[in-house]
């Protein structure tokens, strides 16, 4: 169990979350075009580093709206909360962040 | 290699017991093997094993960050069963089974299986259905299956709530009678001992930190303990395959989560058969010891830590103790979590790579204890050979790209 900071509600359980997987995965443009292997890359094909990971969470029980999050899978250190559509930040190793944006 | 038996054990007793050879010898990586096993777990052994058994190659290292069978193979619930839906699942996981029959003796070396009986509960009308056509597939690929009404489960399980009026009545059950736990230390550490006997280097404390790879063809490994030549190089290495993956270029449909087990205090035996329940998701079964194993179901979010959430324990012991009520009074003593590799369909990849020489043997997710040999034995047939056996042919990379996925998620549930 680790503590999730929801940009809206702040730090919560991460039982009240639901997991989104890998984040930044963008659905081709022009999907008849797509070989099987570019559909297989694109459905299947996952990064699952051990370290750094940007991912989605949901705020299930709480305000429901989903969010971006880089954390360090090996540690659960929570490195970065981010707004769905925006950029990842760029330097990952820094101290993971405490609370969250009010 | 001295051989086990009653009178080993009566001479070695004349001596205090003082004279008892090492299982397994500790040597040196040497420069250059025929084929290195990356991972020195239950089917990294048995891959080497077979490897020098079956085929004859016997100029082969297992290779283990850390310790032998100290991964997942040490995590385990250790149950054993083939009772699986699709085809190519029931055929490679009831060689496997078929192997751990035979598995003492071939090895000398006692991994204590007791074929105890599985029993995979059916909670709703649904589950009723599924369970009968599983039971039906198993018997037309020649697998012992049964199906089984509450009053039979009665029998086998005086303890069980069948109080219709709960929230997941229990309705039926298939029961597979060949099915049962075996030891899992013992399956890693007779594995490694007959490996040993027949050549098999086994080097413990050496992570791989890199491929030597040259154009599309794997020449051997950098590891912390120096660089190593390999013709061949077989990756068996559970929930961390996504990592050596990368190393050598290519990605996986993999992701790694984790997977947490339980045991209770250790009681008078209370329960001789093994229990399994997809829907509200529990396995127990009473270990020689006296204590109840409990698995629960995996973490959502992929992580590498070996440790779950408190609330998947307590979702796990809810439905435990709805099935069984009087465990609720009991304590848990210990409680883990390992890392799985899961698959999309829930099947494992043994396969070639896009890297010639380079094999990968991983994908098991929740269950792979019960494919410890079987997995080693097709996987040892593909790395010899260059190409699959056809028990492990259907479960090859290139499935996510053709679409032929084996998707067992509905006939395992999700406990595996």
């Amino acid at each position: 169990m680790f503590l999730i900071p929801c940009p809206w509600c702040g730090e919560r359980e991460e039982s009240e979350f639901s997991y989104g997987h890998e984040a930044h995965i963008v659905r081709p443009e022009d999907p008849e075009k797509l070989s099987d292997a570019e559909w297989a890359n694109y459905l299947f094909m996952r990064t699952n580093p051990k370290g750094p990971h940007l991912e989605r969470w949901v705020h299930t029980a709480g305000c429901r709206r989903w969010f971006n999050v880089a954390r360090n899978t090996h540690t659960n250190e929570i490195l970065a909360v981010y707004l769905m559509g925006e950029k990842p930040p760029k330097n990952l190793a820094k101290e993971p962040v405490k609370g969250a944006k009010s | 290699m001295t051989h086990y038996s009653i009178f080993s054990l009566l001479r070695n007793a004349m001596g205090y017991h003082q004279d008892w050879q090492q299982a397994w010898r500790s040597p040196d990586p040497k420069p250059e093997y025929d084929v290195l096993v990356i991972g020195g777990g239950g089917h990294g052994l048995a891959t080497a094993y077979y490897l020098a058994k079956e085929h004859g190659i016997t100029n082969v290292a297992v290779i283990e960050k850390g310790w032998l069978g100290g991964g997942n193979t040490g995590r385990n619930t250790t149950i054993i069963r083939s009772n699986y839906l699709w085809d190519e699942s029931a055929h490679l996981y009831e060689k496997s089974l078929q192997l751990y029959e035979g598995m003492s003796q071939d090895l000398n070396y006692n991994i204590m299986l007791s074929q105890r009986g599985v029993l995979n509960l059916a909670h709703s009308l649904g589950d009723v259905r599924d369970t009968k056509r599983r039971v039906y597939a198993n018997k037309l690929n020649g697998i012992d299956s049964e199906y089984i009404g509450p009053e039979e489960i009665r029998e086998l399980v005086p303890i069980i709530n069948l109080d219709p009026n709960i929230r997941y009545p229990v309705l039926g059950s298939s029961l597979q009678r060949r099915g049962g736990t075996a030891r899992h230390d013992a399956v890693a550490w007779g594995l490694a001992r007959a490996a040993d006997a027949r050549g098999v280097d086994i080097i413990q404390n050496c992570e791989v930190t890199g491929f030597d790879i040259q154009n599309g063809q794997v020449k051997g490994v950098h590891t912390t303990r120096g660089d190593i030549k390999a013709k061949k190089v077989g990756v068996v290495v559970a929930g961390h395959c996504s990592v050596l993956s990368e190393m050598a270029g290519f990605r996986m449909p993999i992701e790694s989560h984790p997977l947490q087990a339980m045991v209770s205090d250790p009681v008078k035996p209370i329960i001789d058969v093994v229990v399994m329940s997809g829907a509200v998701h529990c396995y127990v079964s009473q270990s020689d010891k006296g204590e109840l194993v409990m698995g629960a179901g995996i973490d959502a979010h992929t992580s590498y830590s070996q440790r779950g959430s408190m609330h998947i324990v307590e979702d796990q012991i809810a439905a435990v103790c709805e099935l069984f009520p009087l465990f609720s009074r009991m304590r848990l003593m210990r409680q883990w979590g390992g890392i799985v590799d899961t698959c999309p369909d829930a099947s494992p990849i043994i396969s070639k790579t896009p890297v010639d020489g380079l094999y990968f043997n991983c994908g098991w997710g929740t269950g792979g204890f019960k494919a410890t040999p079987g997995s080693g034995w097709v996987f040892a047939h593909t790395i010899a050979c260059n190409e699959p056996h056809p028990l492990n042919a259907p479960f090859a990379l290139d499935r996510f790209v053709n679409g032929n996925l084996i998707d067992e998620h509905g006939a395992a549930g999700v406990a595996h």
